[in-house]
C-alpha cells in the first residue's frame, strides 16, 4: 500500500529531475516520455484514491514526514494528475525542436509532482518543502524563455511575492511548536494552545491567499502570464493557485478555531472575485482576461473555505481546474497558430479553427456561470455556504458571479467575430520567433476536448446524489445546499449579464470604450509593492551597503589608524624620551669621569696642595659640626 | 585513528616538501587529491563506527604540558563528527578544483594540506589550548593563501587585514580560555573536564566576562555584526579555492566554538546574556542580507551571505540558552539546525564559491553588470550555479532548508519577535539571489568588455567534479536528513542539557 504512495510522488519527480537534468540531450523523447509519466501517475493517482494509502517516516526531533490520502486529498491527487496528462499531451505540439525540451517538461512534472506532495502531506514541514518547491519550479517555468529580461523579471516577482507569503508558513510552523503542537501534524494545528493559535491561524491565512493570488498578493499572476501558455495552463488550474484554496479547505477546522479567522478569509475571498472579476472585465489581452478570471475564481474556493463550505470549495476547485486548464490550452493554441493574445486580433479566431473555437466556446460559457454548466452548480453551492454565513457575503458573490458572465462573454465575443479579410495582424506575440507557426497538430485536439468535456459535465457532482457521496466523501456532512430559488437567481443572474454584454459589445464601437486604467493595471498591485516594498527595501539596502563600508569598516579603519599614531608617538617617545634619557646619563657620567681626571696631573707639589686643602676643609668641617 | 585523520595532509604536506624539484606539478596535485581522499575515506570508516548514542568516542589524551594542565586530547561527538566529514569533503573538492591550478602549485597543494590537517585538528580537539593552537595556526594558513594566490596587490592587503583582525579576535578569545583555566580547580585547559565541573557557575561578573572574551573571539572568527568587515575584502580578493575554505571551513571554527566552548562550559552566563547572541543573530541576518543586496559584485554579495547565514546559526544558539517560553525539543530542535546550517553551508557556499572562480576564470572579473545571458554561453555553468544559488537561499530538497526550518522552528517559541524578524531573511537571500542570477545567466547574451565569444568554454569536467559532488551531498541532506540527523540530534540534545543546568 505505500508503495503506491511512494510511487505516486517519486515517479513524477524522479522522472522530472532526469528530464530536467537531460535538457537538450533528450529533447528527442522528453514529450513522450512526461506524456506516458503523467498518464501512468494518473493511474497510480486513481489507485492511490482508491486505496487511500498512508506512510509516514521521522523527519525532525518529535516530528514526522507524513504523507496520506484521505477523501480530500483523492479528489485533489486525481484532478492534479488527470490535468498534468492533459496539459503535458497537448504540449508535445508546442514546443518544437529547437527549444530546451527535456527542460520545459522536466520541470513541469517536477511542479506537478510537488503539487501531488503538497495535497497528500499530513504534516507541516512537509507541506512547505512541496509548497516552496513548487514555486521554485514555477520561476523556472515562468522564466522558461529567459532570453528575454521581461520575462525572467516575471519570473522572480512570482516567485518573490509567493515566498513573501509562504514565510507564514515557517511562522505558523514555529508558533505551532511554541503552542504545544510538537508533532506539527496538519489535524493538530486547531489545538495550538494560546496566543500561539492567532499566529498559526494568521501565517496559514497569509501563506494560502499569496499562493492563491488573492488580494494584495493578485498581480504575481498578471507577471506569471509572460510564461508559455502550457504553464498558464497547468499553473492556473490544477496546482499552484488551487494550493492556496486546497490548503484553506484542508485547514478549515483552523479557521473556526479562531473567531475571525473564517469571516476575513471569506470576505478576501469574496472581495478578489468582484474586484478581479472587474480587473478581468477591462483586460484587452485575452491571457491577462484569462488570469485575472483565475484570481476571481479562486476567490469563490476561498470564500467556501472561509464559510466552511469544504464540500462546495472542492467542487469549484475540480471544476475551474477542468475549465481554466481547456481555456488556457485554447488561448495557447492560437498563440501557437496566430501568434497573438491581443483581444481584437483575435477576431474570428474561434471560427478559423472550430474544433479549438468550439472548446473555448464551451469553456467560456463554462466560466461565465451558465446552467447547467459545472461552474453555476458549484457557484451555487459556494454561494449557499455564503448566505449560510452571511447576507452581506453572498451578495457581493452573487455580484461577482455576474461579473464573471461579463468577463466570460467579452472574450467569447472577440474570438467568434466574423473572420477579417486579411491574417490576423500580430501583436503581443508570446516568442521571438513573432509570427505564429499556423500549425497545431490534429490530435492535440483531444487533451482540449477531455479537458472541456469534463469541465461541462463536473457539475454533477452538486446534484443531490454525488453532492451527498461528496460530502461523505470529504468528510463535510450537513452544509448547506443551495434552494432551488438560489440556482434560479444566480442563473436568470448569468443570462442577464451574458446577455447585456454581448448587446454592449455588439453596439459600442471599440474606439468608444472606456479604458479603465485602474482595472487594466489590474489596481496597481504592483505598482504599489514597488513603491512601498521593493524601492524602499532596495535604498536601505544600498544605504546599509554604504554604511558598511563608511562607518562600520571606516571604524576599524580608524582603530588601526589610530593604531599606528600610538605606535609612532611610541617610537617618538622612544627615541627622544627613554633613548635620550639615557644618552643623557651616559654623557653625564662621561662628563664626571673626565672632571675626576683632572686633578691627577703627576706633580708631587700639586698634590700635597690638594692634600693641604682637604685637610683643611676637615677641620673647618670637624670644626663646625661641634 | 583520529590522530591518524588529522596529520595523515600534514605528513603528505612534509612529502610534498621532500620531493625532488623534478616531480611535476600535475604529481603534486595528484599527491594532494590522493591524500584528500584517503583521509576522507578514513571519516567515513570513523562514522561507519559511530554510535550516535555514544557521547564522545575515538578519544585519545597525550600529556603534552602537564604543569600547565595541557594535554593532547582529541576525540568526536554528534556535533564534530558532521564537521569533520564537511571538512574533509571541501578540501577534497578544492584539491580537485586546483587540478586547473598554474601558480606555485606545490606549495598551494602543501599549504591547503597544512590547513587540511589544522582545520580537522580544530573540531577534534577537546584541550582549549590545542584548540587555540589550531584556531591560530588557520589564520597564518589562511593568509598566505590570500597573500600568495590573490588577485594581486589588494590581496596582501587584505591578507594583512585578514590575519590583524582574528588574530586580535583570537587573543580575547585565549584571554578568555585563561580565565577558564584559573578558575577551575585543579587548573585545567581540558574541555571534557571543564565541562563536567562547570567551574564558573555562580561566578557572576567574572563568568560574564570571561564570556565577552569569548563570545568575542569567536564573533569576529563567525563573523557577526559588527566585527564582519575583514570578510567581504578577504573574499573578494583571495582565490577561489581559498575562498571556498575560508567561507567552508574557517567560519564554523567560530560557530563551532559557541556549541563546544562557550555554551557547555558557561552555561549560566550564556543563559543570562543570551538575548544578546539573539539580537547578534538577528542583526547579522538581515544586515548581512541587505548589505548583499546592494552589492554590484557577485564575490562579495556571497561573501555577505556568508554574514546572513551564520546569524541564523548565532540566531539559534541564544535562542537555546533562553529557558523561559521554550520546552527541550525547540531548543533542541534550534541547536541540531544550528549545526546542521554549518555543515550545509559549509557544502553551498563552497561550491558557490569554486563557481565564482569559474566565472572569474572565464570573464576575469566578477563584476554582475558586465554579465548578460551567459546561460546561452555555458548552459552546464549556469545550471550549477542556478542550483547552488536556490539550495542557498533555502529551498526546500536541499540542506539549507532542513537547517532553517529547525532554527525558526525551535527558536520561534522563546524569541519571537526576533525570529520572526529573522524570517526576512530568507526572503532578502531570495531576492538577491534571483537578481543576481537574471543580471548574470538570463536575458540577451553579453560577455565582458575584450572577452571573445569564442574564449568562453562552459564548465570543465575538473570543475564539474568539484562542485557538482558538494550540491548532490547537499541534495541529499536535503531530501534524507535521517544519516546526518542521527549523529547531530544527540548530541544538540546533550548540549542544551549541559546549558539548562
Amino acid at each position: 500500500m505505500s508503495a503506491l504512495l511512494w510511487a505516486l510522488i517519486a515517479l513524477p519527480l524522479g522522472a522530472g529531475t532526469v528530464l530536467g537534468l537531460g535538457g537538450r540531450r533528450v529533447n528527442a523523447v522528453a514529450p513522450l516520455a512526461a506524456t506516458v509519466v503523467a498518464a501512468v501517475t494518473l493511474g497510480l493517482a486513481v489507485a492511490a484514491a482508491l486505496a487511500r494509502p498512508g506512510v509516514e517516516a521521522p523527519l525532525f526531533t518529535g516530528v514526522r514526514a507524513g504523507l496520506r490520502v484521505d477523501g480530500l486529498s483523492a479528489v485533489m491527487v486525481i484532478t492534479v494528475a488527470a490535468v498534468t496528462t492533459a496539459v503535458l499531451a497537448f504540449s508535445t505540439a508546442e514546443f518544437g525542436r529547437d527549444e530546451n525540451r527535456g527542460r520545459f517538461f522536466g520541470v513541469m512534472l517536477l511542479f506537478a509532482g510537488a503539487m501531488l506532495v503538497t495535497v497528500t502531506a499530513t504534516t507541516l514541514p512537509l507541506l512547505l518543502m512541496a509548497w516552496e518547491l513548487m514555486g521554485a519550479t514555477s520561476w523556472a517555468l515562468i522564466g522558461y524563455w529567459w532570453r528575454q529580461p521581461h520575462r525572467a523579471g516575471a519570473a522572480d516577482t512570482a516567485f518573490l511575492t509567493t515566498r513573501t507569503a509562504d514565510l507564514g508558513l515557517y511562522l505558523a510552523a514555529g508558533a505551532a511548536m511554541a503552542g504545544g503542537v510538537g508533532s506539527l501534524r496538519l489535524d493538530a494545528l486547531p489545538h495550538t494552545g494560546g496566543a500561539w493559535l492567532h499566529v498559526v491561524s494568521a501565517g496559514v491565512v497569509v501563506a494560502a491567499l499569496g499562493k492563491s493570488a488573492q488580494l494584495p498578493f493578485s498581480f504575481w499572476l498578471s507577471r506569471a502570464m509572460e510564461g508559455p501558455s502550457p504553464v498558464s495552463a497547468l499553473l492556473h488550474s490544477a496546482t499552484m493557485v488551487a494550493a492556496g484554496a486546497y490548503l484553506l479547505l484542508r485547514l478549515h477546522p483552523l479557521l473556526t478555531a479562531t473567531d475571525w479567522a473564517g469571516p476575513l478569509v471569506a470576505w478576501t475571498g469574496a472581495v478578489s472575485a468582484l474586484a478581479l472579476g472587474l480587473v478581468a472585465a477591462a483586460q484587452r489581452d485575452l491571457k491577462q482576461l484569462l488570469a485575472a478570471s483565475t484570481s476571481a475564481q479562486l476567490g469563490f474556493m476561498v470564500l467556501a473555505a472561509g464559510s466552511r463550505g469544504v464540500a462546495a470549495g472542492t467542487v469549484q476547485l475540480v471544476a475551474h481546474a477542468a475549465v481554466k486548464s481547456g481555456l488556457f490550452l485554447a488561448a495557447g493554441a492560437w498563440l501557437t497558430v496566430l501568434g497573438t493574445k491581443q483581444l481584437p486580433a483575435l477576431s474570428g479566431a474561434a471560427r478559423g479553427r472550430p474544433l479549438v473555437g468550439g472548446a473555448f466556446a464551451v469553456g467560456a460559457l463554462t466560466l461565465a456561470g451558465l446552467p447547467p454548466l459545472s461552474l453555476w452548480a458549484a457557484k451555487d453551492e459556494v454561494l449557499a455556504a455564503a448566505r449560510a454565513e452571511s447576507p452581506g457575503l453572498y451578495a457581493v458573490g452573487l455580484a461577482a458571479g455576474a461579473v464573471s458572465a461579463v468577463y466570460s462573454v467579452k472574450a467569447l465575443w472577440y474570438v467568434t467575430r466574423p473572420l477579417p479579410a486579411g491574417p490576423a495582424a500580430g501583436h503581443g506575440t508570446e516568442r521571438s520567433a513573432g509570427r505564429g507557426t499556423g500549425h497545431l497538430a490534429r490530435w492535440a485536439h483531444l487533451p482540449l476536448w477531455v479537458l472541456t468535456a469534463a469541465a461541462a459535465v463536473l457539475g454533477v457532482l452538486a446534484l443531490p446524489g454525488p453532492a451527498d457521496w461528496l460530502r461523505t466523501l470529504l468528510g463535510a456532512r450537513g452544509e448547506p445546499s443551495p434552494h432551488p430559488w438560489e440556482a434560479g437567481v444566480s442563473a436568470v443572474l448569468a443570462l442577464a449579464a451574458v446577455a447585456a454584454t454581448w448587446w454592449w459589445l455588439s453596439r459600442t464601437p471599440r474606439t468608444e470604450r472606456a479604458a479603465v486604467p485602474w482595472a487594466q493595471d489590474w489596481l496597481h498591485l504592483e505598482r504599489a509593492a514597488h513603491a512601498l516594498l521593493v524601492r524602499p527595501v532596495m535604498g536601505l539596502a544600498r544605504a546599509l551597503a554604504a554604511f558598511d563600508d563608511r562607518v562600520v569598516d571606516g571604524a576599524v579603519r580608524q582603530l588601526t589608524r589610530g593604531g599606528s599614531a600610538l605606535s609612532r608617538l611610541a617610537g617618538r617617545v622612544d627615541d627622544g624620551g627613554l633613548d635620550a634619557a639615557v644618552g643623557a646619563v651616559a654623557s653625564g657620567a662621561r662628563r664626571l669621569g673626565s672632571w675626576a681626571r683632572r686633578p691627577q696631573t703627576g706633580l708631587l707639589h700639586q698634590y700635597y696642595a690638594q692634600a693641604v686643602v682637604g685637610f683643611a676643609l676637615l677641620t673647618l668641617i670637624v670644626l663646625l659640626v661641634r | 585513528m583520529l590522530t591518524v585523520v588529522t596529520f595523515l595532509p600534514l605528513l603528505a604536506c612534509a612529502v610534498l616538501a621532500l620531493l625532488p624539484r623534478t616531480v611535476g606539478d600535475r604529481a603534486c596535485v595528484l599527491v594532494w587529491i590522493g591524500t584528500a581522499a584517503a583521509d576522507l575515506a578514513l571519516v567515513v570508516a570513523l562514522w561507519a563506527g559511530f554510535d550516535p548514542y555514544g557521547g564522545m568516542q575515538y578519544e585519545q589524551r597525550v600529556r603534552w604540558m602537564p604543569s600547565a594542565g595541557v594535554s593532547y586530547h582529541v576525540g568526536v561527538d554528534g556535533l564534530s563528527l558532521p564537521l569533520v566529514a564537511m571538512v574533509c569533503v571541501l578540501f577534497l573538492a578544492v584539491a580537485v578544483y586546483s587540478l586547473r591550478e598554474t601558480r606555485r602549485v606545490r606549495a598551494a597543494a602543501g599549504l591547503f594540506l597544512f590547513l587540511q590537517t589544522v582545520s580537522v585538528g580544530l573540531f577534534v580537539a577537546l584541550d582549549l589550548i590545542l584548540f587555540f593552537v589550531f584556531f591560530d595556526l588557520s589564520i597564518v594558513g589562511m593568509y598566505f593563501v590570500i597573500a600568495g594566490w590573490g588577485h594581486g596587490e589588494r590581496a596582501r592587503a587584505a591578507a594583512l587585514k585578514f590575519f590583524l583582525y582574528t588574530f586580535t579576535g583570537s587573543l580575547a578569545l585565549l584571554l578568555g580560555f585563561i580565565g577558564l583555566y584559573l578558575a577551575a580547580d585543579p587548573h585545567t585547559f581540558d574541555l571534557v573536564e571543564l565541562t563536567r565541573s562547570n567551574p564558573l557557575a555562580g561566578q557572576g561578573l567574572y563568568a560574564g566576562l570571561v564570556l565577552l572574551a569569548v563570545g568575542v573571539g569567536l564573533a569576529v572568527k563567525t563573523p557577526t555584526v559588527p566585527l564582519h568587515t575583514w570578510l567581504p575584502p578577504a573574499h573578494t580578493d583571495a582565490p577561489a579555492a581559498g575562498s571556498a575554505i575560508l567561507a567552508g571551513v574557517l567560519l564554523k571554527m567560530g560557530t563551532y566554538g559557541f556549541v563546544r566552548i562557550a555554551m557547555p562550559l558557561l552555561p549560566g552566563s550564556w543563559r543570562q546574556y543570551a538575548l544578546v547572541f539573539v539580537v547578534v543573530g538577528v542583526v547579522s541576518v538581515v544586515y548581512g542580507a541587505l548589505v548583499a543586496l546592494a552589492q554590484t559584485d557577485f564575490k562579495r554579495m556571497i561573501a555577505y551571505t556568508s554574514v546572513n547565514h551564520m546569524g541564523y546559526v548565532v540566531l539559534a544558539v541564544g535562542a537555546a540558552g533562553t529557558l523561559v517560553g521554550s520546552d527541550a525539543q525547540a531548543r533542541s530542535l534550534a541547536v541540531t539546525g544550528a549545526v546542521v546550517q554549518m555543515v550545509s553551508h559549509g557544502l553551498l557556499t563552497g561550491a558557490l564559491f569554486l563557481l565564482t572562480g569559474v566565472l572569474y576564470d572565464r570573464g576575469s572579473t566578477y563584476a554582475i553588470g558586465s554579465y548578460s545571458g551567459l546561460a546561452a554561453h555555458t548552459p552546464r555553468f549556469a545550471a550549477a550555479t542556478g542550483v547552488a544559488a536556490f539550495a542557498s537561499l533555502g529551498l526546500p530538497g536541499f540542506s539549507g532548508f532542513i537547517a532553517e526550518f529547525q532554527i525558526f522552528t525551535g527558536s520561534l517559541a522563546s524569541q519571537a519577535t526576533a525570529t520572526a524578524i529573522a524570517l526576512l531573511g530568507i526572503l532578502l537571500t531570495a531576492a538577491l539571489f534571483l537578481r543576481a542570477l537574471r543580471a548574470i545567466f538570463l536575458g540577451p547574451p553579453r560577455l565582458p568588455a575584450g572577452i571573445p565569444t569564442t574564449g568562453i568554454v562552459d564548465l570543465r569536467p575538473s570543475e564539474a567534479a568539484a562542485t557538482v559532488p558538494l550540491l548532490g551531498l547537499a541534495l541529499i541532506i536535503g531530501v534524507v536528513p535521517r544519516f546526518l540527523l542521527d549523529v547531530v540530534e544527540p548530541a544538540g540534545r546533550a548540549v542544551t542539557e549541559l546549558v539548562a543546568r
